[in-house]
C-alpha cells in the first residue's frame, strides 16, 4: 500500500478552490453566471508553461487524483483515484508534468453542482442545476487553463467520461493540446449503455426520499436509490472473470464461478446468501454517502448526450480535421461498457481525418476499471508515449483561441 | 539495418504518408521520419514491439493483418510497406490487394523460397529448408505460405499488377550478376515496388 512518504506518491495535497465571474453559456442554452471549480496540482510548471497535463475525471471521480490529503482519516488517507498513474516516475510523471486535475462542474466535491447555492433563490440548486455536457466541462476546463496561464496543454488525459472530455478538448480546442490520451472511451453511449444509466436514475428518482430532488430541503437524501445506482453501475465496471477472482477465493475447488457465500452456508432466505452481494451492498452504501444524487443523475444524463458527431451530419471525422495534437488511444479486453471495438471506431475516425494515432488494446481481467488498476502492459505504454511528450521540441507559435 | 530496408528508402519520397504492416519495432519508420520527414502509422500485434515503438515517438496501431485494412480509406497512403511479412499472413493475395486500394504504391518484400540452396536443401536431405534467414522448423514457423520470385511474377500478372521496379538480394543486399540473370534461383530475397 502506498502512503504519502513513498517515493512515488506526490505526498499530501492540499485542493484549491478558483471562483470564474464571467458568465457561462451552456450548451442547451442556459447560463451559470458565476461558478467555483476545485483543482489539485502536482509538480511544478516550467518556464514556458509547456509542461502542463490536465486530467478530466470519469464519472464519480473528482480533483483527488494522486496523493493524499491527509494522513489520518479512514476518507482522508485513501490515495487519490488515479494514484497509480500519477506520481514521481509514475507514467504520468510529476517529476516532468505539471499535472492539473478538477473537479467538473455539476460535481459534488467544491465546485459548482447541485449542492451549492443557486444566487436567484439562495437555495440549493438540487434538480434545477441546469444539464451540463462534455463541451460545457471543456468549455469551463479551458478557461482553467486561461487562470493557470497555460496556453496549450502538452496531453489532456483521461478514462471513460475522461475520455470523451479529451476527445471534446482536440475538436473543441484543436491548438490548445498537443497530445490527447484516450482511455477505456467511446465516440458515443450505446444502447445499452444508456440503458444502464436510465436504470440507475430510475432507481434514484423512484427512492422516497428524493423529493423530486429537493431532498436537501426535507434532511434526507435517496440513500437507497443511490445505492441501487451504483450497484447497477458498479457490475458494468467489473467482468465476469474479475469477479470469479474478487470471489472465487475460498473455493479449494476450481471454477466455482466467484459463488464464496457470505457466512459459510446457505441462508435459505432473501437476505445476503453470497459474497458478491454484501460487497456491491457495501460499495453501493458507501458511495452514497459520499456522493450526491442530483449530481449523479447529471453526470448520467452527460454521458447519455455525449455525441460530438451531431455537428458533423454524423461522420465524427470531420470533427478532428482541424488540429495537429497526436492520439494514443488505449482499450481493455474484458471491458465490456465501452469494449475494444468502441476505442477502434475512434481510432479509425482518426485514421480517416488523417491524424496522427496510436493504439493499444491491453490484455486485462479488470473490466472497465482496468483503466485505474496497475495493469503492467497498460502503464509501461502510457509511460513510453509520455516519456516521448516529454522530451519533444515545443514549437512556440501562438494561435488564437477557439472559442 | 536489415538487408532490403536500404534499398527501399530510397523509393519512398520525402514527406509522404506510409503506413507499414507490420512494423517491428518501429525503427525503420523512425528512420524515414528523420531522413524524409514522412507522415508515419505502423501496425503490430507484438506488445513489445508496440512499446518500442511509442518509445521512439512512432505512431503505431494494435492491429492483425489477418483480420483485414478495412479501416483504412483508398488511397489514403503514399506507400503501403510490407516488409518480410507476406509469408506469414492468411490471405496474401486479399492482403496485396487490400494495400494496392489503400496506397498509391506498395513495397513488398518476401524470402524467395527458389532460392537454389532451398532448392538443394530439399532435394539432399529431403527436408523443410532451415537457413539463416528462414531459421524456423516446419512445425513452428510463422511463415506459412511461401512464394518464389516466379510465382509473385505470376500474381501480379494474373491480377493486373503494375510492377515499378523490383530488386532481388542476398542477406546481406548484394546484388551479383548471378542474381540479374536469374533471380528466382539466385536471389535469396526479393523486393517489389508495385502499383496499379
Amino acid at each position: 500500500m502506498t502512503d504519502s512518504n513513498a517515493k512515488d506518491s506526490v505526498g499530501i495535497v492540499k485542493p484549491q478552490s478558483i471562483h470564474f465571474d464571467e458568465a457561462l453559456t451552456l450548451r442547451s442554452g442556459k447560463v451559470i453566471e458565476a461558478y467555483d471549480l476545485m483543482i489539485e496540482c502536482y509538480g511544478e510548471l516550467n518556464d514556458d508553461k509547456s509542461n502542463a497535463i490536465l486530467i478530466c475525471h470519469a464519472l464519480s471521480s473528482d480533483h483527488h487524483a494522486a496523493g493524499f490529503h491527509s494522513t489520518e482519516g479512514v476518507v482522508d488517507k485513501k490515495p487519490g483515484w488515479w494514484d497509480t498513474c500519477i506520481g514521481p516516475g509514475k507514467p504520468i510523471d510529476s517529476n516532468k508534468f505539471f499535472i492539473v486535475s478538477l473537479n467538473n462542474l455539476g460535481g459534488c466535491a467544491g465546485s459548482t453542482g447541485p449542492t451549492s447555492t443557486n444566487p436567484a433563490t439562495n437555495k440549493a440548486y438540487g434538480p434545477d442545476f441546469p444539464i451540463v455536457t462534455v463541451r460545457d466541462w471543456v468549455k469551463s476546463q479551458a478557461r482553467l487553463a486561461d487562470y493557470l496561464g497555460i496556453e496549450q496543454w502538452a496531453a489532456v488525459i483521461g478514462g471513460s467520461l475522461g475520455g470523451m472530455q479529451v476527445l471534446r478538448w482536440a475538436i473543441s480546442y484543436p491548438e490548445r493540446l498537443r497530445h490527447a490520451v484516450v482511455i477505456a472511451a467511446a465516440p458515443k453511449l450505446s444502447a445499452q449503455n444508456i440503458a444502464f444509466n436510465e436504470v440507475a436514475r430510475q432507481s434514484i428518482t423512484s427512492d422516497p426520499d428524493f423529493h423530486q430532488g429537493h431532498y436537501y430541503e426535507h434532511n434526507t437524501y435517496p440513500k437507497k436509490g443511490l445505492t441501487l445506482a451504483r450497484m447497477i453501475g458498479h457490475i458494468t465496471y467489473l467482468s465476469d472473470s474479475s469477479m470469479r477472482d474478487k470471489f472465487g477465493k475460498d473455493s479449494l475447488t476450481e471454477g466455482n464461478f466467484g459463488r464464496d457465500l457470505s457466512t459459510g452456508k446457505l441462508n435459505f432466505g432473501f437476505d445476503v446468501d453470497f459474497q458478491v452481494e454484501s460487497y456491491l451492498q457495501y460499495k453501493g452504501e458507501s458511495f452514497s454517502s459520499n456522493f450526491d444524487a442530483n449530481t449523479y443523475l447529471l453526470i448520467t444524463k452527460t454521458l447519455d448526450y455525449f455525441d460530438p458527431a451531431v455537428d458533423y451530419e454524423g461522420d465524427l471525422s470531420k470533427a478532428f480535421l482541424q488540429g495537429k495534437c497526436k492520439f494514443l488511444v488505449v482499450s481493455f479486453s474484458s471491458d465490456w461498457r465501452f469494449p475494444p471495438e468502441r476505442s477502434r471506431e475512434i481510432v479509425d475516425t482518426l485514421l480517416k481525418a488523417k491524424r496522427q494515432v496510436s493504439y493499444l488494446e491491453i490484455e486485462s481481467d479488470g473490466g472497465h476499471d482496468a483503466f485505474l488498476l496497475p495493469v503492467p502492459r497498460y502503464l509501461e505504454g502510457l509511460s513510453s508515449y509520455l516519456s516521448v511528450v516529454a522530451n519533444e521540441p515545443v514549437t512556440t507559435e501562438k494561435s488564437s483561441h477557439a472559442s | 539495418m536489415r538487408a532490403d530496408l536500404s534499398i527501399i528508402k530510397d523509393w519512398i519520397e520525402p514527406h509522404s504518408r506510409v503506413l507499414d504492416l507490420g512494423c517491428g519495432d518501429g525503427s525503420f519508420l523512425a528512420l524515414l521520419k528523420q531522413e524524409k520527414q514522412i507522415f508515419d502509422c505502423g501496425l503490430d500485434l507484438n506488445p513489445e514491439n508496440i512499446n518500442k515503438c511509442l518509445l521512439a515517438g512512432v505512431n503505431v496501431i494494435e492491429q492483425n493483418l489477418d483480420k483485414g485494412l478495412a479501416n483504412f480509406s483508398d488511397n489514403s497512403f503514399d506507400t503501403v510497406l510490407l516488409t518480410q511479412t507476406l509469408q506469414a499472413v492468411q490471405k496474401p493475395d486479399l492482403l496485396v490487394e487490400e494495400m494496392l486500394r489503400i496506397g498509391k504504391k506498395c513495397i513488398i518484400t518476401f524470402p524467395n523460397f527458389a532460392y537454389w540452396r532451398y532448392r538443394f536443401y530439399l532435394i539432399s536431405k529431403g527436408r523443410m529448408p532451415v537457413s539463416k534467414s528462414i531459421p524456423f522448423e516446419w512445425y513452428d514457423t510463422p511463415n506459412i505460405h511461401f512464394c518464389t520470385i516466379k510465382d509473385f511474377d505470376a500474381l501480379c500478372n494474373e491480377r493486373n499488377i503494375k510492377v515499378l521496379n523490383r530488386a532481388v538480394v542476398d542477406d546481406k543486399h548484394r546484388n551479383s550478376a548471378l542474381m540479374n540473370i536469374n533471380p528466382n534461383f539466385f536471389g535469396i530475397n526479393a523486393i517489389y515496388h508495385i502499383t496499379r
